[in-house]
Order: C-alpha cells, then structure tokens, then sequence
C-alpha cells in the first residue's frame, strides 16, 4: 500500500443555499480544491451524498459532477452512507490511491437539503434509519437520537444540562467560522430553554440541516510534495458496520461501530487517544457526541457526557472537538459531511485555521457517522514532512 | 402504491410473536447482537421465539414526535417507544391509546393498530403498537 495524502481543499458555507443548485454546490467546492492543489489532472471523482435522489430527484451523481467540473471522461461514482457518506467516500479514493490503481483521486462531498421542507424531508432523512423496523413506525433521526438519548440520561441520573457544554462549545468556534450556518454564541440559560424537538432533545441539541459541500484532492504522497499546496497525509483510514436497527444492538448506548472503526485506526496510525490534538466528532445531536467520545476512547462508557466542558473540548482544551463549529454550528451537511471534517482538519494541521485555529495542532483525528452509528468511519491525518 | 412491500411484512406486523426464525424478518427471528465484551456472537435462540406467545413488555426509552414523516402528519404528536419484551428482545414502536406521559419501566401489552395511509388513495398499513397494560 502507498503512502497517501491530501493536497488540495475546498468547501462552501453551510447554510439556506436556496440560489444554489446541486451541481452548483459541488463545482464551487471542487473547483477551489483543485485550485488549492494546483491540478486538474484527476484519474477518478468520488461524490459523497446521501439524499439527493429524494430531495434534488437527482441520482448518477458521478457524470454530473465530472460534467460539470469539465472532467466529461475521468471515472466517477457516487458513495452512499447516509451522513457517513463523506467519510466513506474518502476511504473508498484512500484505497484507490493506495492500491496503486489511481494516481489522484477527487473527493466532492455535496448535500441539497432546503429543497425539502417539513414532512417530506423528515421521510427522506428516516430513509437512513431501518425502514421496515424504525421507519415504518413514525421514526425519524431525531426521535431515534431522543430514544437513546432519553436512556442514557435515565442510566446515569443526569439531566439534560449535563450536554448543554457540546452545544455552547460548537456555537463558541462557529461564531468565529465564516462557513458557519449559525455563527451565534449561546447565552447563559439559552440551552436549558430550548424549544423541544423530541423530548429530551432540544433545538441546541440536534444539528440544523445545511446545504453544502467540501472537496478534496487525494493522491499518493510523493505526488502530492510537487503539488501546490501543503499535503497532509492520511495516517489510517479505517470503516466499520453496526446493526441498523438501534433496537437489534446488544448495549443501544454504546457505538459498536464507532468503537471498531477507531481502534483499527489508532492500529493502523500506532497511536493512542492521547495521542490526539483535535477531534472532528459527529455531533449530530448532543448525544451522539458523548457516545462518540466513548467509543473512541476518549472517555470511560457512561462519561462522556463529562468532557462538555471548555477547559476539554475548547479551541485551547486537552481535546478540541468541533473545532469550526462541528455539525451543531458549522452545520449538518449530511453526506458531505465527512468531507467538511476532513478539510478542517488539514485547515488546521496547516495551521490556516484562522480564529479557528488549535495552537500545535499536530495530529487529528475525524470520526463521521451514519444516521445512529450504523457506519463509522475514521480517519486520523498528520503533516507529511 | 407499494401493496408488495407491505404484504410481505404481514406476519411481523400482525402477528409478531408467533414469527419463526425460519420465516423471513423480525427482530424476534435469529435476532443476533455482538457482545462487546468478548465479540462472540449471541443468536437468540429459535426455542425462545417458538416458545414465545409474549406481548408484554416495559419502556426501556421513549419520546415525542413532533416533527413526523410524510403520512404521519395527522398522528403527530405521538409517542415513540423502545419496548423491552418480557423475552428480552427490543422493539421500536409507537405508544398508543395513552393519555398520561410514559415513563420507562411502564408496562406494556401489544395491540394492533393503524400506522399510516400510503398516501390519498393508497392501502392503510396496519402493524403493532403498544399500550399501557390494562
């Protein structure tokens, strides 16, 4: 396998994009990263969605991409993970890349989601969770997030405010982000009186959906010391599967997938948590972000939800997580999200992270999710020279 | 009109305690979970399910949906459920006939009920929900 690398990036705000089509999402964001790397010349284009084909009626995302981008002949495939689309879309150019087989790889991570509003999009968004099992009973995200979340709380004999510092610190590095969708900080007691979305979880606990999308340029590493931006080289890549039905888990609190995915990649990169100067978790929701950290290992089972403080997971904690706002403030760009995390974290790793930045950063590591955790995907990236 | 996709289902929907492993779904049939302690694969055995007549259970977590999907709208708000059954699998279901918030450790009893219409002139699909013991 060969050493593999990221060389370019690019992304767009993420927000209400309503002027913005699909393909007009994805040129603007692949177009900056391969400017970042200097090149046009990619052998093959992964596009990262999970929605489009409801929400935009817009499958065979690979040619329009290509078509659009100028690049009508390079190969081109769509990956689908649900929100762990991004993630696993840069796996699958990580592979390519390493086997050989492809010289360089273009990552275009692309949701639409405004298109749809209300009912409809919520039926698009439980199209991620079992349909026969969760879906078919009224089910969506957020009401399967407030399931094990409801739990977790009754498990440990916590009240909600035990989250609110997840949300107060992705709001804090999302105000100071200009791709932020929501760039307010949050005020004392704003958390607590939340409107409810499904009972525990409240509106500073579920990421907002954003349209959006992110780019990379992957290619071996010795390709990418001659392109024209600094290369971050990918140090694991490591994917896992759990059962996509919450209710078919053995411990429905835990992230079995996330757990497997993160130790293949410290395996893989022969570090450890402590190794880790920053962590681009999936807060989708408050919940998700503690179970996150406990399955990675940053945290004991059923103490997570203890590191939601800013002296851990700040700009300037032991363990920056959302450096950029995260899902909850940055936004939840849905398969393009695992993508975002990736171009934060070479941001970062370059140090041009602006007022974002983690001071030292060296090594990071991202972790993106589909849907409950049914997909997991980790990536930990480090300078190459 | 997606009568095929529903028909299908009718043992799970109507009469999910009786559905054998060698039938085709159901968290009931060959249910396998992974113990995260020594990764050994735990199947739930076949002679818990053909044994099982069990339609009782506790709330292990509910919710609220106000936010529902299409074809749910007119149900909405409504009561979203994980069950623990007395044989201990789990099922996500909605709660029904319930005036009062749930609480976890509420028992239960299956019922079945409407779950939604397939749009203006489609089939009514029918299925389990759950309500406080009586």
């Amino acid at each position: 396998m060969r050493d593999v690398s990221i060389a370019g990036i690019g992304l767009t705000p993420v927000g209400e994009h309503w002027e913005i089509s699909l393909r007009d999402l994805a040129q603007e964001a692949a177009s900056e990263a391969l400017d970042n790397a200097g090149t046009t010349a990619v052998d093959a284009i992964y596009v990262a969605n999970a929605l489009a084909g409801q929400i935009s009626r817009q499958e065979h995302l690979g040619p329009l991409v290509a078509d659009v981008l100028g690049l009508r002949g390079v190969e081109a495939i769509r990956v689908e993970a649900a929100d762990a689309s991004g993630g696993m879309a840069l796996r699958q150019a990580y592979l390519a890349v390493a086997s050989g087989a492809i010289e360089t790889a273009l990552v275009v991570g692309v949701e639409k989601f405004t298109d749809l509003v209300a009912s409809p999009r919520q039926s698009a968004l439980a199209s991620s969770l079992d349909a026969e099992f969760e879906a078919e009973q009224g089910a969506t995200p957020a009401a399967m997030a407030a399931l094990i979340m409801q739990r977790y709380l009754y498990e440990y004999g916590l009240t909600l405010e035990a989250f609110a510092g997840f949300s107060e610190n992705a709001h804090a590095n999302g105000a100071l982000n200009e791709h932020a969708m929501y760039r307010n900080r949050l005020r004392p007691g704003m958390f607590a009186s939340a409107p409810v979305v499904a009972p525990p979880v409240g509106l500073f606990d579920a990421a907002p959906e954003g349209d959006g999308a992110a780019a990379l340029v992957i290619s071996s590493s010795e390709h990418a010391r001659d392109m024209g931006a600094v290369p971050v080289r990918i140090v694991a890549s490591a994917a896992a599967s759990d059962s996509l039905a919450v209710q078919d888990r053995a411990n429905p609190l835990a992230l079995e997938a996330a757990r497997i995915s993160a130790r293949k990649a410290f395996q893989q990169a022969g570090l450890g948590p402590d190794d880790i100067d920053l962590f681009e978790l999936h807060d989708s929701f408050t919940i998700m972000a503690a179970l996150s950290l406990e399955a990675a290992g940053f945290a004991e089972t059923g103490q997570g939800h203890r590191m939601a403080r800013p002296e851990m997971i700040g700009l300037g904690g032991s363990l920056p997580i959302g450096t950029f706002g995260g899902l909850k403030a940055r936004g939840n760009p849905g398969g393009a999200t695992g993508v975002y995390q990736a171009v934060e974290i070479v941001q970062q790793l370059r140090g041009v992270a602006g007022k974002n930045q983690v001071e030292g950063a060296r090594i990071g590591m991202a972790q993106n999710l589909g849907a409950m955790g049914g997909t997991a995907v980790t990536h930990i990236f480090q300078p190459l020279d | 009109m997606e009568v095929a996709r529903h028909w299908r289902l009718r043992k799970q929907r109507y009469t999910l305690p009786e559905v054998t492993p060698n039938d085709v779904m159901g968290p009931l049939a060959g249910q396998q979970s992974m113990s995260a302690a020594n990764g050994a694969v735990l199947t739930m055995q076949a002679e818990r399910v053909e044994a099982s007549r069990v339609t009782t259970g506790e709330v292990y977590s509910w919710t609220t949906v106000f936010n529902p999907p299409f074809d749910f709208e007119e149900q909405a708000p409504y009561f979203l459920a994980m069950i623990r059954m007395d044989d201990g699998a789990l099922l996500t279901a909605q709660l029904t006939d319930l005036d009062e918030e749930p609480q976890i450790g509420m028992r239960v009893e299956m019922v079945t009920r409407k779950l939604r219409t397939d749009g203006p002139a489609g089939m009514i699909i029918y299925g389990y929900k759950f309500r406080k013991n009586l």
